[in-house]
């Protein structure tokens, strides 16, 4: 096997619930709760979920911007919570973050061309005389136009916004991209143009993404492999073809189940799942979906199920598969 | 079937300070007893306007409803003197909006909320309707219902708080539900829960329903009729089934097919090229001319007709007017 680009380990992060004057720590909200995924150079990854499975704070939390609890990331072999505030600096470009909202994203009174130009200069990754120039490679590459450079973020529509975040993490030519939600503010129109653009750009570019979203219409379409959360655990890992033809966690196939098909009276078994997910602060024991399940039995409810490979990669976390 | 509303012409403008802007230009369409008709389009086509007109909740001096009528029970509500809407507001037309958090006071609990339109619109006693919203919060599938009534909206989640509003909204058996976006906050699983509790309703109640969504995998499972619109014009009408086998109107195809499908997975998706015209620069031409690739020269200089195109399906596009193109 190749040398891994991201190698994520039993990831845990923990924010502790506080009550009373004194802050006392009375619990925690296990956000992200053992974790592991692997980045091959050239791939994307999808980590879905629903509101509150966690997924977003496990973008952050590779990335450093929140501190982990426990577990390791290790960015082409090296750890990167062991570094110091300096090395990690020198490493941030290599590893870019794209937002879900390109309208809060963006500082209203910047042009967009210093926005996008800023980084690199930051960073000292080119002579201010060049920055201009690679402004509007980055730009032309992201379907806008070069004067487009001196607008200010309000001229923009969201789609042009979402590609103003794209080139903004694209100038510092990255290695990895974590894109939370990218397209989800979009309409389906320009949705459509910001999908395709980032497969484009993951041609030309070599990049490696982990797209992180709650669609998995999405996330069929641009994801080579798939990860599946749900109270911050990992439920299920597979190819993509794999995940849909054969999902073999109950919350996958009730997920799989739920999304709307725009073919009329389409005839579909569809799971229903009952109930709101639980609080992460307060988990269920054992099989954290055993209480929406509508197979459990008595051993899901008891023993926390191991996440294991059910054969060619198709990992699992469940009692029942 | 019998028609429960019928809105002829209906035009809404907004003020701004740039110019006047027509969010909803001429639109008619009909909604009959028992039917759910679905509003499609994308932020800015003037769909949430059309529902925000039907309920008189465009106010000047912001905006106004400029012209048309919207004839509901053989009542024209443009026309209506505000107290006469009021008792058809949330009694026989009743609405349910895409943010349940917002659209609920965070200071008054749950159960006294449901209560509010008992009490007013069917004149119940206190008592009797505390016992009704109690039964309604079960109805909507919450469990322990005594509790959520007195309960504050910050105490429960997204998808059990669109339950409230659901129960508010029918509590007075209404004639027509408009639902804005209503599970667009919510997850794909709540999603799925709630859309299937308000098709029951629908049918066992048998009231229509109005629904409006940029979803159109949504639009597939719950309409029986949708209308598509673009800019504040509907450029496409029909019924479901056949407007999505057989779209007319080129936006319409350019958005089935631009919307990726669980299980029909392309290498590269469709788009529509370029963006939603600004709405305070429309002339008059097709507003869809310059994103359109069948563009032809009477396209940019005069706005087609919404015309019957066959089965019952209507569309605004000059390619089905052939005796004006190509003469």
């Amino acid at each position: 096997m190749s040398e891994a680009l991201l190698e994520v380990n039993h990831l845990k992060k923990y924010f502790p619930v506080t009550q009373g004057l004194l802050g006392r720590t009375v619990g925690h909200v296990k956000a992200v709760d053992d974790i592991s995924i692997r980045l091959e150079p050239g791939e994307t990854f999808g980590l879905v979920g629903e509101s509150g499975s966690g997924k977003s704070t496990v973008g952050r939390t590779i990335l450093r911007l929140t501190e982990k609890t426990d577990g390791e990331v290790k960015f082409k072999g090296v750890d990167i919570h062991s570094l110091s505030p300096s090395e990690m600096r020198l490493l941030r470009p290599r590893m870019q973050l794209i937002f879900q909202d390109p309208y809060s994203a963006l500082n209203p009174r910047v042009r967009v061309g210093d926005a996008i130009g800023e980084a690199l200069l930051d960073h000292g990754l080119c002579p201010k005389s060049e920055v201009r120039g690679l402004v509007l490679e980055a730009l032309e590459a992201c379907g806008l136009s070069s004067y487009h450079i001196d607008r200010f973020p309000h001229e923009f529509s969201g789609g042009q916004r979402q590609r103003i975040g794209i080139a903004r993490a694209l100038i510092l030519n990255p290695d990895l991209i974590i894109a939370d939600e990218p397209v989800s503010a979009l309409d389906v129109s320009i949705q459509a143009q910001i999908i395709n653009l980032f497969s484009r750009l993951q041609q030309s570019k070599g990049l490696t993404y982990l797209f992180i979203s709650h669609d998995l219409s999405v996330v069929e379409h641009l994801c080579t492999r798939i990860g599946v959360m749900y109270l911050g655990s990992m439920v299920e890992t597979a190819a993509r073809d794999e995940l849909f033809r054969q999902p073999l966690h109950p919350y996958t196939k009730a997920l799989l189940s739920a999304v709307p098909v725009p073919i009329p009276k389409l005839k579909r078994e569809r799971i229903v799942l009952k109930g709101d997910i639980p609080s992460p602060a307060n988990p269920p024991s054992g099989c954290k979906f055993h209480t929406r399940c509508p197979f459990a039995v008595d051993v899901c409810a008891a023993e926390i199920p191991v996440f294991r490979d059910a054969g060619g990669g198709h990992f699992v976390a469940c009692h029942l598969a | 079937m019998k028609e429960i509303m019928k809105i002829d012409g209906l035009s809404t403008v907004f003020f701004t300070d740039e110019g006047k802007v027509r969010a909803v230009d001429d639109i008619s369409f009909r909604v009959r007893e028992g039917e759910t008709v679905c509003i499609v389009g994308e932020s800015g086509c003037g769909k949430s306007v059309t529902a925000m007109s039907i309920m008189g909740l465009v106010e000047e001096p912001g905006g106004k409803v400029s012209g048309g009528s919207i004839d509901f029970l053989g009542e024209d509500l443009l026309r209506l003197d505000k107290n006469s809407l009021r008792a058809i507001r949330g009694h026989e037309i009743a609405m349910i909006f895409q943010e349940p958090m917002s659209s609920l006071n965070p200071v008054i609990k749950i159960g006294e909320q449901i209560m509010e339109p008992l009490i007013v619109h069917q004149k119940m006693k206190k008592k009797a309707a505390r016992q009704r919203a109690v039964e309604l919060i079960s109805q909507v599938g919450i469990s322990r219902a005594e509790q959520i009534a007195d309960s504050y909206p910050h105490e429960l989640s997204g998808g059990m708080l669109q339950r409230i509003m659901i129960a508010i909204a029918i509590s007075c058996s209404p004639k027509l539900l408009i639902a804005d976006e209503p599970t667009t906050a919510l997850d794909v699983t709540i999603q799925a829960q709630i859309l299937d509790m308000l098709r029951e309703f629908k049918e066992s109640s048998g009231m229509s329903m109005m629904l409006i969504t940029h979803d159109l995998g949504v639009v597939a499972e719950m309409a029986d009729y949708v209308i598509v619109m673009y800019s504040g014009k509907i450029v496409e009408e029909g019924e479901v089934v056949q407007l999505f086998q057989n779209p007319k109107h080129p936006y319409t195809r350019g958005l089935l097919k631009s919307k990726p499908v669980m299980g029909q997975r392309q290498d590269e998706l469709y788009s529509i090229p370029g963006q939603v015209p600004n709405p305070l620069e429309l002339a008059s031409s097709c507003y869809f001319h310059d994103r359109c690739e069948h563009c032809m020269p009477v396209c940019r200089t005069r706005h087609p007709g919404l015309k019957e195109v066959g089965g019952g399906q209507k569309a605004a596009c000059w390619l089905y007017e052939e005796a004006e193109v190509h003469v």
